[in-house]
């Protein structure tokens, strides 16, 4: 059992989402950043898809009351276990009684706390995962409080203790836009815009030559308003050069909507499962989890591709996630 | 089957999605024939091993896919042929009906709509609870159904503003359609009632109140002063 003694500002259990449930209205929830907790499930040899903890911009603390193995991922973030400095990326067992510690997050907004066999919630509609609208999964479908106290699944004891293993390949992790990387050669001063790559939607056509330009020259902005449900950009408004009356439809993450004040939107997680703005571009799969770590503020741009490129991505991220796996396999053999 | 309007209109929605829209161009509602078609179509491209699912929208159907889909063309083929072989769904539905309510503090716009309507507050209930509503999608959020049926002297535009917070089971109007809330929630429908029919229940293995092609009827339970 593990106990809540600081929930931060918005500290929620998750796996990877409930899929293929959008026809009844219910959305993926689901980890922001499916990369780094798959990662943290994989460092302690859990399934990708295990529950953890996923905690928005630090400042939270857990106490470990059994004996278990947990890993951390994610945002750069300032972490202690008992008052003693914990890397990031990094998995170790702990003991009863010792406390976790998340303080200032440096790059990033979310980390993730993976723990051997994973949180132990009931499953609701194939899925650990809160959804705050839906009010189910998680803890009650709620975000935790200081004091909640949440079941791991039982797990066979290690034979040897996991005295700490971190991931060095985490430098060629798709997190380029974090800035925190000791091979990185950026001139001073210069700071890394994160690039997404898009696929064309519905109302692409639509949009003014120009605007399909701008939408990929600009340089956009992450709005304060930013959240799990969507992304909101700041930047020059793009226009349609014509708007019809649109009637619901289904959306996925990762939908580029543009409503009728120009500015787009990118839908994420905790997104609606049907909307009526028009849709101008999808992020693809690859990409779309670089949202969980862009701060209000940040800059970020488009870059339109195709799916044959996509797919090429996508199977470059298979990969690297099976390189990983294999990584920790050999890694935790001293373990068991 | 011969169909006078031309194909639907498919597009990519990223790497596992394709949106198809059946809807009539020059209309900014939904047909019931045309949606007819798209529970058809949603059942028989429901039943492919490479569908993870459809989603039914107004006049439209998201397919989504279990894999990366690189043949746009070959995709946009089947669903035309789905669009060609499968008939407009014969399922009569369930009919539910949804106890209501009507006005007082359950319905505080209940006023204000009859009055856009030039009705009074009892004649606009009468109507509402008279007509036959048909589910024709469920999104939004979880259980929300999209009702067609409205009848054409109760539409009212929404709220300039969305209320931030409206209870779950409040009965709604909002253009020309009618809803229930399935989630308290920011909502910038008119709400002229409430019901206390649970819309959602994720404890139950089929969790979703409504399902497209059923029928609904609100029935008079109070009105409140």
């Amino acid at each position: 059992m593990i106990e809540i003694n600081q929930a931060g500002f918005y500290t929620s259990v998750q796996d990877l989402g409930r899929k293929s449930w959008r026809h009844l209205g219910v959305g993926l929830s689901g980890a922001m950043d499916p990369v780094a907790l798959s990662v943290a499930n994989l460092m302690l040899g859990n399934a990708i898809d295990a529950a953890g903890l996923e905690v928005t911009m630090g400042h939270a603390c857990v106490t470990f009351h059994t004996d278990t193995e947990i890993a951390l991922s994610g945002a750069t973030v300032e972490a202690t276990l008992d008052g003693r400095p914990l890397p990031n990326w990094w998995a170790l067992s702990v003991r009863a009684g010792q406390q976790l510690r998340l303080g200032t997050v440096n790059a990033g907004v979310r980390s993730y706390l993976a723990f051997r066999g994973g949180l132990a919630v009931p499953s609701v509609m194939g899925s650990a995962s809160t959804d705050l609208k839906g009010g189910y999964g998680g803890m009650q479908g709620r975000a935790l409080k200081n004091g909640d106290m949440l079941d791991l699944c039982p797990m066979p004891a290690l034979t040897r203790r996991n005295t700490g293993f971190g991931l060095p390949v985490m430098q060629r992790a798709p997190y380029a836009h974090q800035g925190d990387r000791a091979d990185q050669t950026t001139p001073d001063g210069e700071t890394v815009v994160p690039l997404v790559h898009i696929l064309p939607a519905a109302q692409w056509p639509d949009l003014t030559p120009a605007a399909q330009q701008q939408l990929v020259n600009a340089t956009w902005q992450v709005s304060p308003q930013s959240n799990r449900v969507g992304c909101r950009l700041e930047g020059p408004t793009l226009p349609m050069q014509r708007r019809h009356e649109m009637r619901s439809h289904g959306i996925m993450p990762g939908v580029v909507q543009l409503p009728p004040a120009g500015l787009p939107i990118v839908q994420l997680c905790d997104g609606n499962t049907s909307g009526g703005y028009p849709v101008i571009a999808t992020v693809i799969e690859a990409d779309l989890h670089m949202f969980a770590q862009l701060r209000p503020g940040t800059p970020v741009r488009f870059a339109l591709c195709d799916i044959a490129y996509a797919a090429a991505i996508t199977t470059r991220h298979q990969k690297f996630l099976d390189d990983i796996a294999l990584r920790c396999e050999l890694t935790r053999r001293r373990f068991h | 089957m011969t169909h006078p309007a031309a194909k639907p209109i498919c597009s990519r929605q990223g790497e596992y999605a394709i949106l198809c829209d059946l809807g009539i161009p020059t209309s900014s509602t939904a047909d019931l024939t045309v949606q007819q078609k798209v529970w058809g179509m949603s059942a028989c491209l429901s039943a492919r091993d490479d569908v993870l699912e459809v989603v039914p929208g107004m006049n439209n159907l998201l397919v989504i896919f279990r894999s990366i889909q690189h043949d746009f063309d070959a995709c946009q083929a089947f669903i035309h042929d789905a669009w060609e072989t499968a008939g407009a769904s014969a399922s009569p539905g369930r009919q539910i009906i949804v106890p209501v309510v009507y006005g007082g503090q359950n319905g505080e716009d209940l006023g204000l709509v009859a009055r856009h309507a030039g009705l009074t507050a009892r004649d606009y209930i009468d109507l509402h609870a008279q007509g036959t509503y048909v589910v024709y999608a469920l999104g939004s959020q979880p259980g929300f159904a999209y009702l067609g049926g409205l009848d054409p002297r109760l539409a009212v535009p929404r709220r300039d503003v969305p209320r931030p917070r409206v209870e779950a089971g409040s009965v709604i109007v909002g253009g020309s359609q009618a809803a229930i809330l399935s989630r308290t929630t920011p909502c910038g429908w008119h709400i002229i009632g409430r019901t206390t029919l649970n819309c959602f229940d994720h404890t139950q293995e089929r969790p979703a109140l409504f399902t497209p092609g059923d029928t609904v009827r609100f029935e008079i339970q109070e009105v409140l002063p």
